[in-house]
């Protein structure tokens, strides 16, 4: 498996931890369809918490929120509906998080949570 | 605390109004939004403040940051805000003292390693926010000696952001740079003033330039080339007396907001400003549509305005300076915003009897037909014209008075400011009371009526005869009076009599006659 993929499952299944560490159900995870992927589908209390995860081994390449564009948010809105589609969920709000995850090769991960982003 | 506010200043014209910087920080994908009407320069401020926070050693957070600048609907331009931006935005995400910040004016441009900027208009910035009731400025280190000026504002002079965010509570590591000096711009100003003492002969005409500095009037020199005209003129400043400490202060914030130098701190010498005829009327009162600066004109203010061959400038360039003449200052009105400027100014204009210049010179030809001399000089217009108290010739010097010049010689600067200084003492004492200080500001009725300082009888009959004839206007006749009261300060006369009428009614018509 690619450096980066192998990097990317990490830093989801640290997310994941994050989020469960926080009370959320997770519902979901690397949903694909025709329009791409949604990493992580949880559920926060009433509300459907869609969440894109960003992984990064530094910050030479800039914060991983800042790789999150209004073109990608835009996508991952239309994600959001498809998914409300194709599950046919009982679902009442949805939301969009973003979870950055910092995980140098030596050193414990850092997670930034942010919510409702879009 | 997720909201953190300074202040900082906005400039228009010379008058600089407080303007808070607000900076939010919010749980969104990392963004920064300045709103408040700013100007592409202050736009630019959001790619400027985050590479600088991040190379100085502060990094801002990565989540979005929205500056305010209120009052929202004042417009600002220029990058003097990107410190009060970046200090709001670092104490916004908790890194700094938001009670440190809060009364601190910070003024100053960032460079993308984190250094601080000079910035022009320190002066009358600094000035705004001492008039506002702030007592601390944050500058950065190039124009901490400029913002000590202002009396009774404690100056703290900083070399980067990093410095700055220490001074205020910011835990991080020191980091020591070399500060960015001030920027160094040729000063265009025009060339050294001379002694008095250098003019030979042309006694008259020295005469008059003593008038002109004790009184305050303005000048008009008629010559052919060579006579010593500009000679005369750029001698003017040397002779007027020191600027008193607010009058310094406004010249020292001109210059500030021209860009210009200001070694060695306030200057009290008065300015003295030489457009040259090819200026435009934009040039002359200032301009410009976003960021009006100022003219010649302005800067001229409490000095000398020196338009040699006058009857080449065009004469909607010269007609721009009957306002200013009038008012003693000047409004520059632009789609979003008026300025105004000072613009007390003492004008002195120089020119050439005729196109050839050799109109009335004995010994030479003039080459011009009556008709081109009459044109060449009716580009003065009448209305300028009737603004100037003394209107002298100046003949080229003989050989006979060079000789003459050089066993006797003549009226030294010093000396001459020495009369300059006594005779505006006892103008201003006379004067004392009233918003005026000197002889040429009186206005004719007041002089006439409330002042008494009418002479009256025999004193000024040669000059009622010339009213009475129409030789001379209602206006002219004010003019010449106040004239009258200059060369009596200057003799140390009590109220002018019939010699020294008779010598400014000379100075008043001395072309025409």
């Amino acid at each position: 498996m690619a450096h980066n993929a192998e990097l990317g499952r990490r830093g989801e299944q640290l997310a994941v931890d994050h989020l469960v560490g926080r009370g959320m159900e997770v519902l979901d995870r690397n949903w694909r369809c025709r329009l791409g992927e949604i990493d992580i589908v949880a559920l926060d209390g009433r509300d459907t918490v869609f969440v894109e995860v960003k992984t990064r081994t530094t910050h030479d390449y800039g914060h991983p929120f800042e790789s999150i564009t209004p073109v990608k948010l835009a996508r991952l809105r239309r994600l959001a509906v498809a998914w409300c589609e194709a599950t046919d969920a009982a679902v009442s709000r949805i939301r969009i998080d973003a979870v950055a995850v910092l995980a140098p090769t030596e050193a414990p991960a850092l997670i930034e949570h942010l919510e409702g982003i879009s | 605390m997720p909201v953190a506010r300074t202040r900082s200043v906005a400039l228009l014209g010379l008058a600089g109004s407080i303007v808070e910087v607000e900076a939010d920080l919010s749980s969104q994908l990392p963004g920064f939004v300045i709103i408040g009407l700013p100007d592409a320069a202050l736009g630019e401020a959001r790619e400027r403040v985050r590479s600088a926070a991040t190379n100085a050693g502060c990094p801002l957070p990565q989540r979005k940051l929205t500056i305010n600048l209120s009052p929202a609907a004042l417009p600002k331009h220029g990058s003097g805000f990107d410190l009060a931006i970046a200090l709001a935005c670092l104490a916004a995400s908790g890194d700094l003292s938001v009670e440190s910040i809060d009364r601190v004016v910070h003024l100053g441009e960032l460079g993308l390693d984190g250094r601080l900027r000079p910035i022009d208009g320190i002066l009358p910035a600094v000035l705004a926010a001492a008039r506002a009731g702030y007592d601390t400025v944050m500058v950065p280190e190039a124009n901490a000696a400029e913002a000590a000026l202002v009396p009774g504002v404690q100056v703290i002079g900083v070399a980067s952001l990093l410095e700055a965010a220490i001074r205020h509570g910011g835990r991080f590591e020191e980091r020591p740079v070399d500060p960015v000096p001030a920027i160094v711009r040729s000063d265009a100003g025009p060339v050294a003033v001379g002694d008095l003492a250098d003019v030979a002969g042309n006694h008259e005409a020295v005469d008059a330039l003593l008038t002109a500095a004790a009184g305050g009037h303005h000048l008009f020199l008629l010559g052919p080339p060579g006579a010593g005209k500009t000679m005369l003129a750029s001698r003017l400043p040397g002779i007027l007396p020191d600027l008193d400490a607010d009058a310094a202060l406004e010249v020292a914030s001109i210059r500030s907001l021209s860009g210009l130098p200001l070694d060695g701190g306030l200057s009290s010498r008065p300015p003295f400003e030489a457009p040259h005829h090819t200026a435009s009327a934009a040039a002359m009162v200032g301009g410009g549509s976003r960021v009006i600066r100022p003219g010649a004109v302005v800067r001229a203010s409490h000095g000398v305005l020196f338009l040699d061959e006058a009857p080449e400038f065009p004469a909607s360039v010269l007609d721009v300076l009957r306002q200013p003449l009038e008012s003693g200052s000047i409004a520059i009105h632009r789609a979003n915003a008026v300025a105004s400027f000072p613009a007390r100014f003492q004008l002195v204009i120089a020119a050439n009897p005729c196109p050839c210049g050799n109109a009335g010179v004995k010994d030479s030809t003039c080459t011009c037909t009556p008709v081109m001399r009459r044109r060449y000089l009716a580009r003065i217009s009448g209305p300028l014209l009737d603004r100037i108290d003394l209107q002298i010739p100046v003949p080229r010097i003989t050989a006979a008075a060079l000789r003459m010049a050089g066993e006797q010689p003549g009226l030294s600067s010093v000396e001459a400011r020495r009369r300059v200084v006594e005779a505006r003492a006892v103008a201003g004492e006379r004067l004392r009371g009233t918003p005026w200080r000197t002889n040429a500001e009186m206005p004719g009725p007041w002089l006439r009526g409330a002042g008494r300082l009418h002479p009256g009888g025999r004193a000024t009959a040669a000059l009622d005869y010339s009213l009475e004839r129409g030789g001379i206007t209602m206006r002219g006749y004010d003019r010449v009076l106040k004239t009258a009261w200059t060369l009596a300060d200057l003799d140390g006369a009590t109220a002018p009599d019939a010699g020294h009428v008779g010598r400014a009614l000379l100075f008043r018509k001395g072309i025409t006659a």
